[in-house]
């Protein structure tokens, strides 16, 4: 080869990987074609070598590989890898979600794990036996794992069976008996794996096996087998074990016959031992849980209680295999992570393949996953929406999703944009750049967003933010009428339609009362609004809507309170009040400081009393607190558990319950036990009603808002619907790796010139400083001065 | 000199004593083990005997500093405070409170803060000591004005500006690096391009201006005038001599902070999402997880001990007068 027959070929080679990544742009949209000589793996060959060329001169050569480097870097632009990209090559051309997570869970095991960034992970791993219906509404559970919905029998205390409509004071237990699919599988696991004589092959563990273990994946064997009924009353016993302090052991001893009982048994059989030790539950049998038969298991609960089969779709009553259990606590595992509070154990449609909660979480496909598929049926709209037209596909959709841990909102938004995260929420930083809000008040994506084929997807949380009242505090509290009005005025007087506009962004909905939207039992129109603190204005046809009553109104109301212009009638000493909040730093100042203004408004001075969260806990648990605001958001959506949360017998001060603002109405906790047990229908509605007109007119709450969640997915995601109560649905997501590598090359070509800008800036600066210096150098070289050089 | 260290190491056991104290009684004096409980135990369905049971889980069932119940010494000795020390100066860190092993997290989390902080350090030092030599070198001329003010205009920026500055220029703009992130092996470069310069350039101000004035008060000496004499270069004149005798004061800046540099950096860490013991401890920080807030300022507090005696050895080596004894 010739020296200069080597130029023209690297020449061609620069030139071939120019062309060969392309993307072509039509009308707004990249249609992604890549050439047939299109070959990644060119943009990263290695540098000619002095023995590529041994006829050209090394100086020669230097220049050369200098030449290659800048025309590689400027080839990279027009590559399919950006390289500002976050992940290893390839991978955006696969089946996988890129999303993120801002705080690492805490536990992964299903009878610990209680929160929504738990959930993300959990629920895709575990199979509780029912699920939420991804489409229809209002939300509807169905069969995960389970032939049909569970059987349900009534029970008297002699145990025979009574009438679907025997009333709820005769029911003493009821049965559900659940009868799993056979068939379903677990996801490969070293707990698993047998040896040739069908022993398990990692239990016992010999300390030299686990000399080279650091990881799961250094098990090198795994095996499965298929799901059973004893799994699912094996972790109904773990909500007992002691050792797993679950959170919902003490809900759930309430409701499961037998559970406490269980719980005092494993306390007492774990006392002296170390915790490593594996606790075998099989020895101890459970009344309120017992297997029928290889597919069919029983669970008995207390009295008639309609809300139990809403738990049934937590991860809490996922199946756990006692053989994970037992793999697990063998010595030298907890040290090393491999707990079942890390490394799960599924049958769901993804399991945790890497779990390195400080950098990235990977769940990918489960290949023993069971036969599931994409509903076909919905509401009303959903197959214009487009909804159904995957109805029927086998799922899940995906190979992998990829949650990278982001702590800082700034770096998630970025990439984001440049399509390195498939979905993103909207923080109050970057609202204005994303959304803007139509003239009928209506949210909208901004032009930029348009143009990025970005897509926006909005639903009302359901959950709920209230101010409450501290119901024993002497001035604001009570069942008196004097405090019954004033707590009327000051509902009014915290205006929430200008709270969600100034701090949300208008991401929320005023409340009317203590049920959210989409929950059984909320109205709408003017059946739904609050009438002590909302007048309804009609529109004339036949529509209208709700408008806040004016703070003359509330200063009336405080007047007939006793006290006039917010001073005391009889003592003419001025009526201050105490809002305790866990928000502090300059960031929620303005936000109390609205709070002061509103109250203020009547006249009323509010003192800010604002702490940390043990703190606020702390006042809210002796009854210190006289105004607090709190939220809630449903575990299961029943009207029941959210009225629950003004249940006399669950205060929070003296039974430490979810009733914070201590509210006692001997009518309203009669109808919470009556409507508790009834099906949904008019009946239960109109009693709901009666409820929620009681605490309008006592007002232990101001009713605030419930959240308006606002999801960005990108024009390669496949819309889904918003589904707030199922966590599940990573399975549904699809989308369109070949167009996210298209758009993510469009949108990342990098950016060379302040490179070469910058050098230029660096060789201005040293220039002078370098003729300085051989000038000074030269000068005093000679006893003259005169320059020598 | 080994009875110096000997004796250096059991000067350091009561600072340590003191650290651990300290931190204690600030952890407990905001927080009470029932409050620990309520976070990690969430905030739904909490009851008394769950918080209980919590306490006892992770030993915080002892009274904290003083056990009344007990006899004799165990008074003393039978307390949360020392349940949770003695381990410590064992270097057994236990497990967190989420139940994973804190000494694996960081044997773990200390390479990806090392890989961030150590090209700072060896970058930052040799481009703070050229830029200040330069300055030097230029003293009193309009290049040294020019250098002195980008120094004050560079300090007077917060970091984080140059964190979020950094960000939005060359990752977001120009699409040159990642905004964030971080990967093992080779692909880890081209993660720690961004933060190293932005680490090397927050520090230029300060650092610079300070050895500037340090190698202002060597320059005017008579060795320095004596090298010159001699006809050496001013640029062998600055490098050799006059950075040769300006070491013991840059080492007592710079050797201490050498084995910290596993600690890594809160704030850096955090934004460009390096999974070192920076962020480790911001998050042990906002979970209340107090196990492992005392093993970080525990092993930050050896560390600083240790970085105090590599100071006083690399003494030694660069003025042959210092002895220690």
């Amino acid at each position: 080869m010739s020296a200069s027959g080597g130029g023209v070929a690297w020449s061609r080679r620069i030139a071939g990987m120019a062309r060969s990544c392309r993307g072509i742009v039509r009308g707004g949209t990249v249609a992604w074609e890549p050439a047939p000589t299109c070959d990644p793996r060119a943009c990263r060959r290695s540098l000619p070598t002095h023995g590529d060329c041994p006829e050209l001169p090394l100086h020669c050569l230097a220049m050369r590989r200098l030449w290659f480097l800048f025309a590689s870097l400027l080839t990279l632009a027009a590559c399919e890898e950006p390289v500002n990209s976050p992940y290893p090559p390839g991978e955006a051309g696969r089946a996988v979600l890129f999303s993120a997570f801002s705080e690492r869970p805490k536990h992964l095991d299903p009878a610990r794990s209680y929160s929504e960034t738990e959930a993300v992970f959990t629920q895709q791993i575990y199979e509780p036996p029912l699920q939420y219906h991804y489409l229809k509404r209002p939300y509807t559970l169905e069969p995960l794992t389970t032939v049909g919905m569970p059987v349900v029998t009534y029970r008297d205390a002699s145990g025979n069976a009574l009438p679907e409509l025997a009333p709820a004071e005769d029911i003493v237990y009821t049965e559900y008996e659940i009868r799993l699919r056979p068939g379903i599988r677990y996801q490969p696991h070293p707990a698993f794996a047998r040896d040739a004589a069908g022993q398990p092959r990692y239990v016992p563990l010999a300390e030299q096996d686990l000399a080279q273990v650091e990881r799961l994946e250094d098990f090198r064997e795994t095996g499965s087998r298929e799901l059973v009924a004893a799994d699912y009353v094996y972790q109904i016993k773990r909500l007992a074990n002691p050792r797993l302090n679950s959170p919902i052991f003490g809900l759930m001893s309430e409701y499961i016959v037998g559970l406490e009982d269980l719980g005092k048994r494993l306390q007492e059989a774990v006392a002296g031992l170390p915790q490593s030790t594996y606790l075998d539950l099989d020895r101890f049998p459970l009344e309120g849980a017992e297997v029928i038969d290889t597919y069919r298991y029983l669970i008995r609960v207390r009295g008639k209680n309609l809300q139990f089969l809403y738990w049934l779709a937590m991860p809490f009553f996922a199946p756990v295999p006692a053989e994970a259990e037992r793999f697990y606590s063998q010595p030298g595992m907890a040290e090393r992570n491999l707990t079942l509070d890390w490394q799960p154990v599924g049958t769901g449609a993804f399991y945790l393949a890497i779990n390195d909660p400080n950098r990235r979480m990977v769940l990918r496909r489960n290949p023993n996953y069971h036969p599931d598929f994409y509903p076909d049926a919905g509401e009303a709209g959903d197959a214009e929406a487009g909804l159904l037209a995957d109805a029927g596909k086998p799922l899940p959709f995906l190979d992998e999703a990829i949650y990278m841990l982001e702590r800082e909102s700034v770096p998630y938004w970025t990439k984001f944009l440049q399509g390195y995260y498939d979905m993103s929420g909207i923080s109050s930083d970057t609202f204005d750049q994303a959304v803007r809000i139509a003239p009928d008040g209506q949210p909208d994506l901004s032009d930029d967003m348009r143009a990025r084929g970005i897509g926006l997807a909005t639903a009302i949380d359901t959950s709920l933010w209230y101010v409450g009242f501290n119901m024993r505090d002497p001035v604001i509290g009570g069942d008196t009428e004097r405090a019954r009005l004033l707590r009327q005025a000051v509902s009014i007087a915290l205006n929430y339609e200008q709270f969600v506009s100034i701090f949300l962004n208008g991401r929320g909905i005023p409340a009317q009362g203590p049920i959210p939207s989409g929950i059984f039992g909320y109205r709408d129109g003017e059946a739904g609004i609050n009438p002590v603190v909302y007048r309804w204005q009609a529109d004339g046809q036949g529509g209208g809507r709700a408008v806040r009553r004016s703070i003359d109104e509330a200063a009336a109301l405080l007047a007939q309170a006793g006290y006039p212009n917010g001073r005391d009638a009889t003592t003419g000493e001025p009526l201050t009040l105490y809002f305790d909040t866990m928000a502090s730093g300059p960031d929620a100042r303005s936000r109390l400081d609205w709070y002061r203004k509103q109250i203020e408004a009547l006249g009323v001075q509010l003192i800010i009393r604002d702490t940390d969260y043990n703190r606020f806990q702390d006042k809210m648990r002796k009854g210190n607190a006289q105004i607090f605001e709190w939220g809630w958001n449903a575990d299961y959506p029943d009207p029941e558990n959210f009225l629950f949360l003004l249940y006399g017998p669950n205060q929070k001060v003296e039974r430490n319950g979810e009733n914070a603002a201590n509210y006692v109405n001997a009518e309203f906790d009669q109808l919470v036990l009556r409507m508790k047990n009834m099906e949904n229908g008019p009946e239960r509605q109109e009693v709901i009603d009666r409820m929620v007109d009681l605490v309008r007119h006592d007002a232990p709450w101001v009713f605030a808002y419930s959240p308006k969640s606002f999801t960005l997915r990108h024009g390669w995601v496949t819309p889904g619907k918003p589904n707030l109560m199922a966590r599940n649905l990573l399975k549904y997501r699809r989308l369109d790796p070949a167009a996210r590598v298209a758009y993510q090359a469009r949108w990342n070509r990098p950016v060379l010139w302040p490179l070469a800008l910058g050098a230029l800036v660096v060789f201005g600066a040293l220039l002078p400083a370098v003729l300085a210096y051989r000038k000074r150098q030269c000068a005093a070289a000679t006893p003259s001065g005169d320059s020598a050089c | 000199m080994l009875n110096y260290f000997i004796r250096r190491v059991l000067y350091a056991l009561p600072i340590l004593i003191g650290v651990n104290l300290l931190t204690f009684m600030l952890f407990f004096v905001v927080n009470t083990p029932d409050n620990m409980a309520r976070i990690h135990l969430g905030a739904k369905y909490v009851t008394p005997e769950a918080i209980e049971k919590w306490k006892v889980e992770h030993g915080y069932d002892r009274p904290l500093l003083y056990n009344a119940g007990a006899t004799g010494m165990s008074k003393l000795t039978d307390t949360l405070f020392v349940d949770k020390s003695l381990a410590l100066f064992a270097f057994d860190f236990g497990a967190a409170d989420d139940g994973r092993d804190i000494a694996r997290e960081i044997r773990h989390r200390m390479w990806p803060s090392l890989a961030i902080a150590l090209p700072n350090f060896l970058l930052g030092l040799v481009a703070y000591l050229s830029f200040a030599l330069v300055m030097v070198f230029f003293r009193a001329s309009y290049l040294d004005l020019a250098g002195v003010v980008l120094c004050v205009a560079l300090m007077s920026v917060s970091g984080l500006f140059y964190i979020i500055g950094g960000q939005y220029l060359v990752g977001k703009l120009w699409h040159l690096v990642p905004v964030s992130g971080f990967a093992p092996g080779a692909e880890m470069l081209k993660f720690l391009l961004l933060p190293v310069l932005v680490g090397v350039i927050g520090g230029l101000g300060d650092s610079s201006r300070f050895y500037r004035t340090l190698f202002l008060e060597e320059i005017h000496k008579d060795y320095v005038r004596t090298a010159r004499a001699k006809g050496l270069s001013e640029r062998v004149v600055l490098f050799r001599h006059v950075l040769g005798n300006a070491m013991i004061p840059i080492l007592t800046g710079a050797v201490v902070v050498i084995p910290r540099l596993f600690l890594g950096s809160l704030i850096v860490e955090s934004f460009f999402g390096i999974p070192g013991l920076g962020s480790y401890t911001i998050e042990a920080i906002q979970a209340q997880d107090f196990a492992i807030v005392r093993s970080m300022v525990f092993l930050g507090s050896v560390l600083y001990i240790v970085g105090l005696l590599l100071t006083d050895l690399s003494y030694t080596l660069v003025d042959p007068r210092v002895r220690l004894e």
